[in-house]
């Protein structure tokens, strides 16, 4: 059997090289970051806050991390191989990796994270695994993951936020949400956990004995919590903060702070996240049920304002259902530019007969709530009757979820492939009242479900590119939600930190590589 | 007319009088003379005040047009006083009335009951209510107006309570006089300085319960309003005061012409402060 080596080929390549391009790293240091919110728990596996990944994540590790095009590279896995069919991935661990206690890490705890533990906790995790046919280990370095048919998305499942390895000594046998490490986090990271001062600060240490030889470069890592955003700021200008990851402070305190002498910024580090911000619009019901109806809402919004005015330019007009930096984005998708004749005329085609239309704010603060304002106005304009519905962010969930809206905001994550964060807003499988995060605007189209499901098990990659062509054509052409942008949350921070981002999930997984110039 | 030609030679109130005057012309008639939505999106965003001739006094986070905007503010803060301060007093006048006039087991019910939203914070209260009913100028009014009618019953209570033995009251008993008759005809007529005077101060009060709801977001999402617009501005307060400067000067003139107004009106209607003044 012929096998594709992809691991090995590029673990040639030190995936820090961009550091030794720059200057010669320094040891030593201690590093403040903002915390926010205050995660329940590190324990990544168990939690999918945001913020637990962003501590845990450096404190856990995957098999590999992803770089900015989200290609993988070598981490806890030092290479991989997939059979010519497609069903078959073999995995060659790092040997003499230590977890946090001294026990070494072998094949036996990835089997039992992945296959035991991860399949319980991680629902998302779980979905994926409903691939997979068995998880074997025929030696202490080496795990075989046994498919039952072609996943394209498997290789980008291994990061450590969706799966983390644990320590199978620690774990196995007890109730895993009661364990008493939850608390005292036992990882493979290049940090590990000191204190957790609940409401102030968790303090992580060096890994003195970290299997990635000189790293990490840091002494001391501090996460401090700060509830109130304007605080956060003034901690960063005083320097008492040295990192303020994306989304820790207001879009209008980003262009103040990163003015400031000595502050740098990237918006970097959100690759395989990729925010999508989209308008749910109940495809159900309404005028929103006219697709007319739905593309006049396209060519009415002022897009570019928005962008420019609520998120100081950063982020990305989104063209259509993928996002522009995720795999099987399709360059060629047509453009909804903002057009308000256009919209008139679709909406005069219809004779759209002025029935009011609920647009309900999200409760994520400031700039969504001035959102709502802009496309309100954006849609009067051309024509459409629109009231303001607010509440609060309980409500907006139930609100969603009963599919009792007219046109309402979010955004969701895309998590690398379209299989894994796209589909389950457009397959009518995943029409399911009590959720706001699946296909909520109730759209249907069988031809696009069929290419959905083709696609998510299709072989090699470019049969999956064409499928996710066409179903993009598809979508964008039928408007089941109005896309508005992908997001974009800048990561504000001294410009001591070196090499801060450098992975697909940014301050995530950040800090084993970062040091301080001097 | 005494109290009129007091109350005009009080030149203190007729400032207030004056330039709540303005507000009411600015109110009724401003949104007809100034087209426009105060939600279009103008100009720039953050056009500072006194630099473009159009819009005179700049444009907001959003490029929304600030002179526009305090027009129309005007419009909903005076409506939510008057109409919220109107129904206060059609719960609180008859509450007081009858508990003053009867007395005896009618006051302890009707007292106990007053006590209810007056241990209660009016602020918290009226936050709670229009949280419940969803924010709009309905139950924005009506949240107001049950947060700041006790007050009115109290008072008109105390006033039937000291007039109800007077003679021309027990005149009117024996007379055969209903007790309807009494209330409405004898006593209340009597007892109505003070309650006007606390009116003007309710008005007051009420525009500024309704900016600091909508300065918490409780606002009527549909309606622009002062209290909205320093909200709306509080986060950019570094970048541009004028933002909440402006509109919280609108506020600030608007409840001070009240105060004084209302001040004025107590002079004039209390004969031993009238007096007082002439000596």
């Amino acid at each position: 059997m012929k096998k594709i080596i992809l691991g090995a080929v590029i673990a040639c390549l030190p995936f820090t090289s961009s550091i030794y391009a720059q200057s010669q790293p320094q040891d030593g240091g201690t590093i403040n970051v903002v915390v926010q919110p205050e995660p329940p728990s590190l324990m990544i596996g168990m939690y999918s806050n945001a913020t637990t990944q962003q501590v845990g994540g450096n404190i856990f590790e995957g098999l590999m991390r992803y770089d900015k095009d989200l290609n993988p590279h070598p981490l806890l896995a030092t290479a991989w191989e997939n059979s010519e069919d497609g069903k078959t991935w073999t995995f060659h661990l790092k040997e003499g990796v230590l977890w946090h206690d001294g026990q070494p890490f072998t094949s036996a705890d990835v089997v039992f994270s992945i296959d035991k533990l991860l399949r319980e906790t991680n629902a998302r995790l779980r979905g994926s695994l409903a691939f997979v046919d068995s998880i074997t280990a025929p030696d202490d370095y080496t795990v075989v993951f046994q498919l039952k048919q072609p996943f394209g998305p498997f290789i980008r499942l291994f990061e450590v936020g969706t799966t983390p390895m644990l320590p199978k000594h620690i774990y196995e046998g007890t109730d895993y949400k009661l364990n008493p490490a939850n608390h005292h986090p036992i990882g493979t990271g290049p940090f590990v956990f000191k204190e957790w001062k609940k409401g102030s600060f968790i303090h992580l240490a060096k890994n003195e004995n970290y299997h990635v030889k000189g790293l990490p470069h840091i002494d001391e890592l501090y996460w401090h919590v700060i509830p109130d955003a304007a605080s956060r700021s003034v901690a960063f200008e005083t320097g008492k903060i040295d990192v303020l990851p994306g989304g820790s402070v207001e879009n209008f305190d980003v262009p103040r702070l990163t003015e400031l002498d000595n502050t740098c910024v990237t918006t970097d580090g959100w690759e395989f996240f990729s925010p999508h911000a989209w308008l749910w619009l109940n495809n159900r019901q309404g005028p929103t049920a006219d697709k007319r109806f739905r593309q006049a809402v396209m060519y009415a919004m002022d897009r570019e304002f928005a962008k420019s005015v609520l998120w100081n330019d950063y982020g990305k007009i989104a063209k259509g259902p993928i996002g522009s930096k995720t795999t099987f984005f399709d360059k060629a998708l047509p453009d909804y530019e903002y057009n308000p004749e256009k919209a008139k005329a679709l909406l005069k085609e219809m004779s759209y007969d002025g029935t009011p239309v609920r647009l309900m704010a999200m409760p994520y603060g400031e700039t969504w709530q001035r959102w709502t304002e802009v496309i309100k106005q954006n849609l009067e304009e051309v024509g459409i009757k629109t009231q303001i519905v607010s509440t609060d962010v309980a409500g907006w969930n139930q609100k969603i979820a009963d599919w009792d809206y007219d046109i309402s905001f979010t955004y969701l994550y895309q998590y690398g492939d379209p299989a894994l964060g796209v589909s389950r807003t457009y397959l009518s499988s995943n029409i399911a009242k009590g959720s706001p995060w699946n296909n909520a605007e109730g759209y249907v189209n069988k031809q696009v479900d069929e290419w959905f499901n083709e696609a998510a098990v299709a072989f090699p990659d470019s049969k999956r590119a064409d499928l996710y062509s066409k179903i993009q054509h598809q979508i964008v052409e039928d408007v089941p939600v109005a896309w508005l942008m992908e997001l974009e949350f800048p990561t504000i921070y001294n410009c001591k930190v070196q090499n801060l981002v450098d992975s697909a999930i940014g301050v995530n997984d950040a800090f084993g590589t970062a040091w301080i110039k001097q | 007319m005494n109290v009129i030609k007091s109350l005009t030679q009080n030149k203190v109130a007729m400032v207030g009088f004056g330039i709540l005057f303005m507000f009411v012309v600015i109110a009724l008639f401003g949104p007809y003379l100034y087209d426009g939505s105060p939600w279009r999106m103008v100009q720039r965003p953050f056009l500072p005040p006194f630099q473009n001739s159009n819009y005179i006094l700049g444009t907001d986070t959003l490029g929304r047009d600030v002179l526009a905007g305090l027009i129309y503010g005007a419009r909903i803060s005076l409506l939510v006083g008057l109409v919220s301060t109107t129904i206060a007093l059609l719960i609180g006048i008859p509450l007081g009335a009858y508990a003053g006039y009867y007395g005896g087991w009618v006051d302890e019910l009707l007292m106990r009951f007053t006590e209810i939203f007056q241990t209660v914070p009016s602020f918290a209260l009226a936050v709670v209510l229009v949280a419940i009913f969803e924010p709009s100028v309905y139950s924005i009014t009506g949240a107001i107006a049950i947060v700041s009618w006790p007050p009115v019953a109290r008072l008109v209570r105390g006033e039937f309570l000291s007039l109800r033995g007077q003679e021309y009251v027990l005149a009117a008993k024996l007379n055969g006089q209903s007790n309807r008759n009494i209330i409405m005809r004898e006593i209340l007529p009597n007892s109505l300085s003070p309650i006007i005077v606390l009116a003007s101060l309710m008005v007051a009060s009420a525009i500024l319960l309704e900016s600091s709801l909508s300065f918490l977001g409780l606002g009527d999402p549909e309606i622009m309003s002062w209290g909205y617009m320093i909200g709306a501005a509080k986060t950019v307060i570094r970048q541009a005061w004028w933002l909440s400067f402006i509109p919280g000067v609108a506020i600030a003139i608007t409840v001070l012409s009240l105060n004084l107004l209302g001040e004025g009106l107590n002079e004039a209607l209390n004969p031993k402060l009238s007096g007082n003044r002439e000596s």
